[in-house]
């Protein structure tokens, strides 16, 4: 199958190759050396010669060559420990046209590991920095920062790429980004056009331990499909927080949680925010107040901070390791000089290394990227809540706070809306409603939006006697 | 001052959070040496200086070439034909004004005829893309000094590395996935006497629900074995009677519809790891059998001075076990009931500690040494996980009389196995010995197979590669060795033992002992 998916994609560069050869701009370089002997021969030797283990439609050419330096156009998502180390990995292997999107400004705490920012650069857009010190530092590269959400972008930009990268820390981003790439796919007769896909390589770490995964929308494993291999979030239950706290955390997260919005010690509204150090303090303090009152042990400001703004730890190696192994991927991708990751790696270097590396299964009924209709099974005297809590408490789904409308008796009705506050309470009446109540028929169609995807997912409502 | 502490703790927050402040203080009085900033050497020294090493010295006696600059991060185009270390040393220490950067142009062939000594000053020595014969008498200098070594290279899509150390010991290993030491099948006597205070039967409905899962196990477990002649459940048909016995201790209302009682379900749960006898786990005991630790003079490290202690221990106060840990994981409880439990474990392991302090002063008495930070608690609650990883020097991997045939070719029979690369830069590597060049450097593909190999694959690939260092191949490398260095300087986390060869191809790694 990895040859097929190869040659699908040797077709789709030849196709854009011939389209953007049209638009493409010659970059002059203003004036600065671009290229010097030997500059590219690392690179040479896997294009311009064939071996046994190469792919078997690759053409040894100078071409491949041009077309990375050239024509290629890369998207990294993140330019944070993973987004750093890949813009340099693609630059230092022959791609120049590549783009960068992130939403953060600098912190002091990234500087142990995201190697293009200095201290004097704290509080500034990551995405332009990053750009900048990569310009100055790889002559003749091309990184164009965008300082935004990656939802805040549309179809039009991402349509653009080549190949997509993701460095991010959040699941919920990389299944908007999985979304988006499906809602690409173009089918004709049912049949999957092969240049609309758009391959996505996804890297992850944590601390010592890290996973990059190849991804071809529509046609492996996406990142819907393999949720379940995401561990779950901690929460405590809320009878611990508030009553029976036995770990520092507990006391941690009741102040958090039950304190702050209680007495409000910055003001009325002000959201506690884990960057500030007043407000750690705050919450540092009262927790130990807490800790007392239980004879707990063991609250620190470190801890606390940890606790409050769900600190995952993190090194520069394992950013190195993963991000190098997600830019070898592109680089085989866009060269076609080897056969991809087939197509889930993870590492771990606790003790010695150790990697494993997997074939992803597609998931029969993915609510992502499966072509089948998704239905929703309940009692018609069932109440709106209860497919609610399905929605985001079922493995499967894992919706963060999704938003239902349908269309009763003709027009278009909003069940329930939890992101504006105003339409919030107006429909929080409907959750306490049965399914009949609110004038739902079996058989019918429910829309679903999410922050966990770009586009309305359509559900079909199935009645249970 | 202060100000800059504080910056640090910021700083290096994320990282902190993985070593501790002794981790990263172990960091900071460390001195690296690289010897070659090609991008291999490069991105591991990048990795290095980012958590804030001590200091650096780069050991390089080349030019800059364009070839270099090309996949080099730290490298520019005008610093053409100027000296490697010099150039390096610059961009590297641009990461991070914490750390110093030293360098030395001068190959390290040439300083080991001139100054064979100059090696010993480092807390760790990593040579990249350096033939065999620079390697092996690095190797044999390095080995009489104790200097921990690590040699890699990157070669096409295969990394490769070796770690060369005489003896690393590793208190502080934080094991993924440990087992609990809760002592529920030989229960110590304050814990004993904690399980007696409670009266599982006339508790009150609030109580009983919310009392610790460990109490619960351990009741059950009172009753089953003196119905059992002191016999523990063994199998999984007895595991599973007494989990079904546990079970018969829920509550019912007056229905007869058992109650909700969360911490009997996670008794049930917990019934297999609870039921884990209490031993010495067999790398512990190695250790503890082992002439280091028996043997002890005013030489010996203090490691093993350590280990013995505790061997002392495990012999009296311990009655056959390790010092107690301490700890136990969260369960549903009251915080009173949980907190006074955990207390019971903590101040046995308090007591236990403070007993391995005693054997500790009672053996360097006796010896006449003196240690300076012993961490008692520390070792006393790592005692399960010490490791002490012993890596052979190249010339026994290399010496026809000690190479491992074994290891060697029990590997060739898996036709997916990494040994073939192994084989292949070695092949390499007597190539450049014999022609001063790598092969398909200059476009010419020979056989350099010198071991018999089943495909004609491997050598024409190699072929291929033209000693080709790619950087996202260099970058893998530079992660995963500077890790390996990080465990070495700060002797947390175990250190692969000893030869990691990754292949970018398949996206595979395989750890070989050669």
């Amino acid at each position: 199958m990895n040859l097929l998916l190869c040659s699908l994609f040797r077709e789709k560069k030849r196709r854009r190759v011939v389209e953007l050869t049209e638009k493409m701009v010659v970059d002059g370089g203003s004036g600065r050396t671009c290229e010097w002997d030997g500059r590219w021969n690392h690179i040479k030797k896997f294009l311009e010669r064939s071996g046994p283990f190469t792919h078997p439609d690759f053409e040894p050419s100078t071409e491949s060559l041009q077309f990375m330096l050239e024509t290629c156009k890369i998207l990294v998502i993140g330019a944070g420990g993973l987004g750093c180390e890949l813009l340099k990995d693609l630059a230092l292997s022959g791609f120049r046209n590549i783009h960068v999107v992130d939403m953060d400004t600098i912190d002091v705490s990234n500087l142990n590991r995201q190697f293009l920012f200095r201290p004097t650069d704290v509080g500034r857009p990551k995405a332009n920095v990053a750009a900048d010190f990569v310009n100055n530092r790889i002559p003749g590269c091309c990184v164009v920062p965008h300082f935004k959400k990656i939802q805040d972008i549309d179809e039009t930009f991402y349509r653009q790429f080549h190949i997509i990268v993701c460095g991010l820390d959040s699941i919920v981003a990389r299944r908007w980004m999985n979304g988006m790439l499906l809602s690409l796919l173009v089918f004709e007769d049912g049949v999957l056009d092969p240049s609309s896909i758009i391959p996505l390589i996804d890297g992850g770490t944590e601390g010592f331990k890290g996973n990059a995964r190849v991804i071809l929308p529509g046609m492996t494993a996406c990142i819907d499909c393999t949720l379940e291999l995401y561990p779950p979030q901690i929460n405590f239950p809320m009878c611990t927080i508030a009553s029976m706290p036995r770990l520092p955390e507990h006391c941690i997260e009741y102040v958090r949680m039950l304190l702050w919005p209680k007495e409000t010690p910055f003001g009325d509204g002000v959201v506690l925010d884990g960057d500030d150090p007043e407000h750690i303090q705050w919450v540092y303090q009262r927790s130990l107040e807490r800790a007392a009152d239980f004879n707990i042990t063991g609250v620190t400001y470190r801890l606390t901070q940890g606790v409050v703004k769900r600190i995952i730890p993190a090194v520069a190696s394992t950013n190195a390791v993963i991000a190098a192994a997600c830019a070898t991927e592109v680089f085989k991708i866009a060269s076609s000089a080897y056969i991809p990751l087939n197509n889930y790696m993870v590492f771990n270097d606790v003790d010695g290394l150790y990697t494993y590396t997997f074939e992803a299964e597609r998931k029969e009924n993915c609510s992502a990227c499966s072509q089948v209709p998704l239905d929703l099974h309940f009692s018609p005297s069932s109440k709106l809540q209860e497919m609610l809590d399905h929605l985001t408490e079922s493995a499967s789904l894992q919706m963060k706070s999704p938003a239902l409308t349908a269309t009763v008796e003709g027009k278009n009705k909003t069940l329930y809306l939890q992101s504006v506050a105003s339409i919030e309470q107006r429909t929080r009446p409907n959750l306490s409603k049965t399914l009949k109540e609110l004038g739902l028929s079996d058989g019918q169609e429910l829309a679903v939006a999410d922050a966990t995807t770009p586009q309305t997912m359509l559900f079909r409502l199935c009645f249970t006697s | 001052m202060a100000a800059t502490k504080a910056s640090k703790e910021q700083k290096y927050d994320r990282q902190l959070r993985l070593w501790g402040d002794h981790g990263q203080e172990s960091l900071e009085s460390a001195h690296v040496c690289l010897i070659n900033a090609t991008a291999t050497g490069t991105e591991i020294l990048k990795n290095l200086v980012l958590p804030g090493i001590g200091a650096f010295t780069i050991v390089d006696g080349h030019t800059v070439s364009g070839e270099d600059v090309g996949n080099n991060f730290f490298l520019s185009n005008n610093s053409i034909g100027k000296n490697r270390a010099q150039a390096a040393t610059e961009l590297l220490q641009e990461l991070n004004s914490d750390v110093s950067g030293n360098f030395v142009e001068e190959s390290p062939n040439k300083l080991l005829d001139n100054n064979p000594e100059f090696f010993n000053r480092f807390t760790i020595v990593i040579g990249v893309q350096l033939p065999e014969s620079t390697c092996l008498r690095l190797d044999s200098v390095l080995w009489s000094a104790s200097v921990p070594f690590l040699v890699c290279k990157s070669y096409g899509l295969i990394g490769y590395m070796r770690l060369v150390v005489q003896e690393h010991s590793v208190i502080e290993s934080h094991p993924d996935n440990a087992l609990e030491d809760l002592r529920l099948n030989q229960p110590f006597a304050e814990l004993k006497n904690h399980i007696q205070s409670y009266d599982l039967d006339s508790m009150d409905k609030k109580d009983h629900s919310h009392t610790p899962w460990i109490i619960i196990v351990a009741k059950h477990l009172e009753r089953w074995l003196s119905e059992h002649n002191l016999q523990p459940p063994k199998n999984y048909k007895e595991k599973e009677a007494f989990r079904q016995f546990i079970r018969e201790g829920i509550r019912k209302k007056e229905n007869g519809v058992p109650e909700d009682e969360e911490n009997f379900e996670e008794a049930i749960k917990n019934v297999n790891t609870a039921l884990n006898p209490t031993k010495i786990p067999s790398t512990v005991e190695d250790l503890f059998n082992s002439e280091e630790c028996n043997d002890v003079t005013s030489q010996t490290p203090s490691f093993w001075v350590m280990l013995r202690a505790v061997k002392e221990f495990a012999l009296n106060e311990g009655n056959g076990s390790l010092p107690v840990r301490g700890t136990i994981p969260d369960m549903i409880a009251d915080s009173q009931k949980f907190i006074n439990l955990q207390n019971v474990y903590r101040e046995k392991a308090m007591q236990d500690a403070a007993a391995v302090s005693k054997h500790v002063e009672c053996l360097l008495q006796s010896i006449g040494k003196y240690i300076a930070n012993r961490r008692c608690r520390c070792l006393g609650k790592n005692s399960s996980f010490l490791r002490v990883v012993r890596c052979r020097s190249l010339a026994e991997e290399y010496s026809v009389d000690t190479v491992n045939k074994d290891e060697i070719t029990s590997s060739m029979d898996n036709p997916d196995s990494e040994m073939v690369f192994y084989l292949m830069l070695r092949s390499v590597d007597r190539f450049y010995q014999q022609h001063s060049r790598y092969p398909g450097k200059a476009k010419v593909y020979t056989n350099v197979c010198a071991v018999p190999c089943k495909s004609t694959h491997p050598p024409k690939r190699f072929c291929r590669y033209g000693a080709a260092e790619p950087h996202t191949v260099a970058a893998f490398l530079g992660g995963s060795a500077a890790q390996e260095a990080i465990k070495i300087i700060s002797h947390q986390f175990v250190p692969f033992n000893n030869t990691f060869i990754y292949n970018a191809m398949s996206q595979t790694s395989a750890t070989l002992q050669l």
